[in-house]
């Protein structure tokens, strides 16, 4: 059970470095997606006998985050159809070094953290914290708004793996709580997008420091 | 007496069989492609006809154009020889003799970038800086992924590095070994060895400018390279050591086509990347070997 929880961990740490290196925004927003979807997985493989609300949640996340989410982005990009390159202020080769770096790190720092005996082995922790570090690195690194949003998912994402130690304790309506509100956030910054688009001709959030009568 | 007859056994495997490797990627691209396509043994013929021909050498050359070739071949000859083959192990093999293979083979890439700019012509040292720069990037991905086997077996010998299957890693490893693969022979995604006219090609600038038996030393060279990392490929990633002696030998000859049909694939379905997207590609390699270090790491701790 452990180690097919490993092996997810690993492919979504390995996503994590698929959106790092990505130069288009659809192979973005598709790894975002596909991550989800595995971390939607993860609660149904970490229980022992299968509960009906944790799998509505699983299912809940994977709809959300696999296919909801992804739309509405994707929505949004045609409706202010701008060009699929992104334009990064750290490159591409810089930020898979850095993503790659922050993944090693995680892994040493877990060594050091006094964890659960059960958790010890697990990738868990510094899964979740290279992916936090990797969403933080697309929010900074990406000028276009889709692209920090798509960053942000990333983020929450890793807090979501985090969340999964905590899975017998923390009750499953905080985490449906929380899709709900990730859904809808992306749904206004859908609206936002189109807006920041009609008022500056431009995507790239630094033109936004410059106010405009 | 034994000795001397197996090292000239190698050699003669080593010589023989190299030429077959660009006949069959040729063959499979041919094949995919719906033609008929050259022989499989045209290399034999091409490096006997340019064997026959005289060398045509430039007024500002110095005979290092014609000896650098030789020596950029022996080396690759000599790393050869380090590399086991299968059941038969390697020709000469002792502690620490995996770095002796990445010198050999810088070795032979410093005097193939020599020998390219004596001709004192710019495009051939265009192609010269381009090979070397790549190639700064694919000994990184070279040196983890050898770190990564020898962290696994604890040894830095190659005989015992590739007698192991390399473990959880061993995807990781292949698929960043054969990144690597691509690059050091300069094939598809990173140069179009098809190509004579365009300037974005890295090899065949280097080489443009010799003729006649140098020119057949380079192709031969160029050809023992991609089966040398055919054969690393191989053995990194199957178990070699679990197998019989004539078993092992069946399963390294179908790796080794294996690698070989997978070059001749990716070449016919992949278009070569934009220069400034090869260094991405590159680190990715690099990346994929280092974790493959981390996990043969953290499998050996617990």
């Amino acid at each position: 059970m452990n180690s097919n929880l490993n092996l997810l961990i690993g492919l979504a740490m390995g996503l994590n470095l698929l959106a790092l290196g990505t130069g288009r925004l659809p192979a973005l927003i598709r790894a975002m997606s596909a991550q989800g979807v595995i971390l939607g997985v993860m609660p149904v493989i970490m229980e022992h006998e299968l509960d009906w609300r944790v799998a509505l949640v699983a299912l809940a996340t994977m709809v959300g985050k696999g296919l909801i989410i992804p739309a509405l982005l994707r929505r949004a990009t045609r409706a202010v159809s701008i060009d699929r390159e992104l334009e990064p202020i750290i490159g591409f080769v810089p930020s898979l070094l850095l993503g790659a770096a922050g993944a090693i790190a995680a892994l040493a720092l877990t060594q050091v953290l006094p964890l659960m005996p059960e958790h010890a082995g697990s990738l868990l922790v510094p899964g979740a914290l290279a992916t936090v570090f990797t969403g933080f690195i697309l929010l900074i690194g990406r000028t276009k708004a889709i692209s920090q949003v798509c960053g942000y998912l990333i983020l929450e994402n890793g807090i979501y793996l985090f969340g999964l130690l905590l899975i017998k304790a923390m009750p499953l309506l905080v985490e449906a709580g929380v899709l709900l509100d990730l859904t809808v956030g992306v749904f206004i910054i859908g609206i936002i997008v189109d807006r920041i688009q009609r008022a500056f001709d431009s995507l790239d959030t630094r033109k936004l420091t410059a106010l405009r009568e | 007496m034994i000795t001397i007859f197996d090292i000239i056994l190698r050699l003669a495997c080593w010589l023989l069989v190299a030429p077959l490797l660009p006949g069959i990627i040729n063959k499979v691209k041919a094949w995919v492609a719906g033609r008929r396509g050259p022989p499989v043994l045209q290399l034999y013929y091409d490096l006997a006809r340019l064997w026959k021909k005289s060398v045509v050498m430039s007024t500002l050359a110095s005979p290092a154009f014609v000896i650098l070739p030789a020596v950029a071949w022996v080396a690759l000859l000599g790393a050869a020889m380090l590399v086991p083959l299968g059941p038969a192990g390697a020709g000469l093999s002792f502690r620490g003799d995996v770095l002796l293979m990445l010198y050999l083979l810088a070795l032979g890439r410093f005097c193939t970038a020599w020998a390219a700019m004596e001709t004192g012509s710019a495009f051939e040292g265009m192609g010269a800086v381009r090979e070397v720069s790549y190639a700064v990037l694919t000994e990184a991905a070279m040196v983890a992924a050898v770190l990564s086997l020898s962290v696994q077996t604890g040894s830095i010998s190659l005989a015992t590095m590739l007698a192991p299957p390399a473990g959880a890693g061993a995807i990781l490893l292949a698929a960043g070994l054969f990144i690597v693969l691509l690059a050091e022979n300069c094939r598809v995604p990173f140069d179009d060895p098809n190509t004579h006219l365009e300037l974005t090609m890295i090899h065949e600038v280097m080489v443009l400018d010799h003729s006649g038996p140098p020119l057949a030393v380079i192709l031969h060279g160029a050809a023992m390279k991609l089966l040398l990392f055919a054969v690393l490929l191989a053995q990194a990633v199957l178990p070699m050591g679990r197998f019989g002696p004539f078993a092992s030998a069946a399963v390294l000859v179908a790796g080794v086509l294996a690698v070989t049909a997978g070059v001749g694939v990716v070449e016919s379905l992949l278009a070569r990347f934009a220069f400034r997207r090869v260094p991405l590609l590159l680190t990715t390699a690099f990346l994929l070997c280092l974790f493959a270090l981390l996990v043969a790491w953290k499998g050996g701790m617990s």
